[in-house]
């Protein structure tokens, strides 16, 4: 009897703090879904009611397409800038990806004079700001006209240029593949390169897909320095330099709810982009912890 | 200390190579000390011969047309300034600090690296020397480029990203460390005015606490970013993985919907996200509003206008972005955990709090102490949250440098270098941001528990 009641009292006391545990995560997400929510909603809010800027309530009154209409016009460059960034992104994805495998391979499965010393090297310049070389960095690529009107490329090749050092995470993937493999092919003539080619790369698609989608995010969020090197030439925007300048200028009372559809705009197609790719994403931010 | 033994005992033993091989080398080998490659096409080894002469004569000709131009005024930064000519009224551009600055840089460099091509030089000088003495074949240029493709593999890989580093990275950091020491400032903005050595006055300025020094400012700013540094790795480590708790205890269903919609905010890029949240919370935003509408407030809550409502604000708004991440983590650690640890200790009858204490978080800590010294030195430099929800304001009447009471050592840089042009300054301040990030990782390091002991969990 003493059993069963105490038994009982167990289920009750679950109940309960799975109640409770409900209740936490569905406030938690509200929290998390809130500010998305309200984008969107104020995103179809008309001209007509406080004409396009802030107001002090969430739920339109009229809904309409205003803001939209406004975007996909002549009258702005939204989709100039979003195939810039689109262009960037795509390219920096494709280098970036590469150098991160070239890097991580040779570090992880070769043996050879100055392996800790690159390494050392990395680590070392790693904990300099990156904000420090704007300016000298600037400067580089204007000898070769990669900023104002070919500021586009030149964010390509800085995003490219020194992407090998974010080895970490592949170079600690890479290190989980055993080597017997490696030698086992070695012993049938292969070369490294074509180890590297048909054996690494086949057994490495979670890590490609992550360094991939973390390469290709990235670049829908570069402000700084693409304000920086597109500097008054607002063919070379790209949207989030467009957007900040949107809510940041003095008259983005008119703006604000272009800014908000687009950011429904380029936020959608990532959000898409990477809950199809969650899985893999999920993969490397855990394993990169892991390894540190 | 080793280390640096082993180095100069490197180079050592490297100078005594070469002493050894221009003594016991021929005549072709002690005119390729000289000109490159000389010995290499007498024995009629063509390409590689060429390959060295040609290198050779390409730095000699970079040298003459540019580089020694720049390498001769490095030591002024040029002496004479842009300036109109009194007789015909034209203006005379004078030298550009800022470029012989880089080209100088660029022709040191250059020069470091022809040095290691001439090493190579008398290196292969020696091998074909010793090769013909013994009477065996020196590898076949095409044998060589396959190594390049196996045992050599490595240098292919990482010449690309090598090259690019070097340009894009050490040149640009060695070029920043040099403007540490000159005045390179908004009065002295090259190409129309010259700036120029002037040692450790920028580092004296950096820590003198009079009314025009920066000394003040450079701690406040240094105290609040090592303040929210600690906030933000440690407030989202132990939220995260209390929602990841949460979230993966027994009897909770819909695991996978609570996880999406916490990594929905790591899929939506920030600038989006912020800034929305930054209007949200602006005087005139929404929360205000509404607030104000049902009649709990009477004025608008300063969020972004109070100094340290704006930093509270800041550390509260930077859960909601770090919580996701930490919940996955935490998530692919934790079950990981052997069951059977908690059996035991639920037979012993702990109760679920002396079990966290006791097994989770000792797991966890053990796990991901090498992250958390790497979030932490990455929130020392988090830029985007600050630079986008408060901009580094409310502006501060006490702090020099235009720096804002939320400004972060990385955003008072960019505000250094973009809004007051004071290049020098900035510099002074990314180098005092390393040093901080190399003190803290090298003392963190050495504490790690991961680190002194690799086996403790095994």
């Amino acid at each position: 009897m003493a059993k069963q009641k105490e038994k009982k009292l167990h289920k009750q006391h679950n109940a309960l703090s799975n109640g409770i545990a409900y209740v936490v995560l569905i406030l938690i997400s509200i929290v998390w879904l809130a500010p998305f929510v309200m984008i969107v909603l104020q995103s179809f809010r008309s001209y007509n009611e406080g004409g396009g800027g802030m107001v002090e309530y969430l739920l339109p009154k009229t809904f309409s397409l205003d803001s939209y209409k406004w975007l996909f016009s002549s009258e702005s460059q939204f989709f100039k800038w979003y195939g810039n960034t689109f262009i960037i992104a795509f390219f920096i994805t494709l280098g970036q990806t590469a150098m991160v495998l070239m890097v991580s391979y040779a570090l992880s499965r070769m043996r050879f004079k100055g392996r800790e010393l690159w390494m050392r090297v990395c680590l070392i310049l790693g904990m300099f700001p990156g904000f420090l070389t704007m300016i000298c960095l600037y400067f580089l690529l204007k000898n070769f006209g990669l900023t104002q009107a070919g500021a586009i490329p030149g964010l390509i090749l800085i995003g490219v240029a020194s992407s090998g050092m974010g080895y970490y995470v592949c170079k600690g993937f890479f290190d989980t593949i055993p080597k017997s493999l490696d030698e086992a092919a070695r012993i049938d003539g292969a070369s490294r390169a074509r180890i590297f080619f048909t054996l690494t790369i086949p057994l490495s698609k979670p890590i490609i897909i992550y360094t991939a989608l973390t390469a290709f995010m990235a670049p829908w969020c570069d402000y700084i320095f693409a304000s920086y090197v597109a500097f008054g030439y607002s063919d070379s925007y790209n949207v989030a330099v467009a957007l900040f300048r949107w809510v940041k200028t003095n008259d983005y009372q008119g703006y604000f709810t272009r800014f908000c559809a687009g950011g429904v705009l380029i936020a959608v197609p990532i959000t898409i982009l990477f809950m199809c790719l969650q899985k893999y994403y999920v993969e490397g931010v855990t394993g990169g912890a892991v390894k540190g | 200390m080793k280390k640096i033994a082993d180095f100069f005992k490197g180079i050592g033993n490297d100078l005594k190579e070469i002493g050894v091989t221009f003594k016991e080398g021929d005549w072709k080998t002690r005119i390729s000390f000289l000109i490159m490659g000389f010995g290499p096409l007498l024995r009629k080894y063509f390409v590689r011969g060429i390959a060295f002469l040609a290198i050779e004569v390409l730095y000699i000709y970079y040298m003459v047309v540019s580089g020694s131009k720049f390498l001769a005024k490095f030591n002024t930064l040029g002496t004479e300034g842009t300036h109109m000519d009194p007789k015909t009224f034209l203006t005379v551009y004078g030298d550009n600090s800022f470029l012989i600055l880089l080209y100088g840089l660029m022709a040191i460099l250059i020069t470091l690296l022809f040095i290691v091509v001439w090493r190579m030089n008398i290196r292969e000088n020696r091998k074909e020397e010793l090769a013909a003495k013994e009477g065996k074949a020196v590898p076949t240029v095409k044998q060589d480029l396959y190594s390049l493709l196996d045992e050599k593999f490595h240098a292919t890989l990482l010449t690309l990203p090598t090259t690019g580093i070097a340009t894009f990275m050490i040149l640009p950091i060695i070029f920043m460390i040099c403007v540490a020491f000159t005045n390179y400032d908004y009065n002295h903005q090259a190409p129309a005015k010259l700036f120029t050595w002037v040692g450790l006055e920028n580092f004296k300025n950096l820590f003198s606490f009079g009314s025009a020094g920066f000394g003040g400012t450079f701690f406040r700013v240094l105290g609040w970013t090592l303040v929210w540094a600690f906030f933000a790795t440690f407030l989202n480590y132990f939220l995260g993985m209390g929602v990841a708790i949460l979230i993966n205890k027994k009897g909770v269903k819909f695991k996978k919907l609570w996880r999406t919609i916490l990594v929905m905010s790591i899929a939506i890029p920030q600038f989006v996200s912020l800034l929305y949240v930054s209007k949200l919370f602006a005087n005139d935003g929404l929360i205000n509003s509404y607030l104000m509408k049902w009649g709990w407030i009477d004025s608008a809550i300063p969020f972004w206008t109070d100094p340290m409502l704006a930093r509270v604000t800041i550390i509260i708004i930077n859960c909601w972005i770090g919580i996701p991440y930490l919940m996955l983590i935490s998530t692919g650690i934790l079950m990981n955990i052997p069951e059977d640890l908690y059996e035991s200790a639920r037979i012993d009858g702990a109760n679920a709090w002396q079990m966290f204490r006791k097994i989770t978080l000792p797991y966890m800590l053990f796990v991901t102490g090498p992250y958390l010294l790497t979030q932490f030195t990455g929130n020392l430099n988090n830029f985007n949250v600050i630079f986008l929800l408060s901009g580094g304001g409310p502006q501060s009447m006490s702090l020099s440098g235009s720096a804002g009471s939320t400004d972060l050592l990385i955003t008072w840089l960019y505000k250094m270098t973009v809004n007051d042009t004071n290049y020098s300054m900035a510099a002074v301040i990314g180098i005092m941001v390393f040093v901080v990030t190399a003190v803290i990782s090298l003392i963190v390091y050495g504490m790690l528990p991961s680190v002194k002991d690799e086996e403790g969990f095994q």
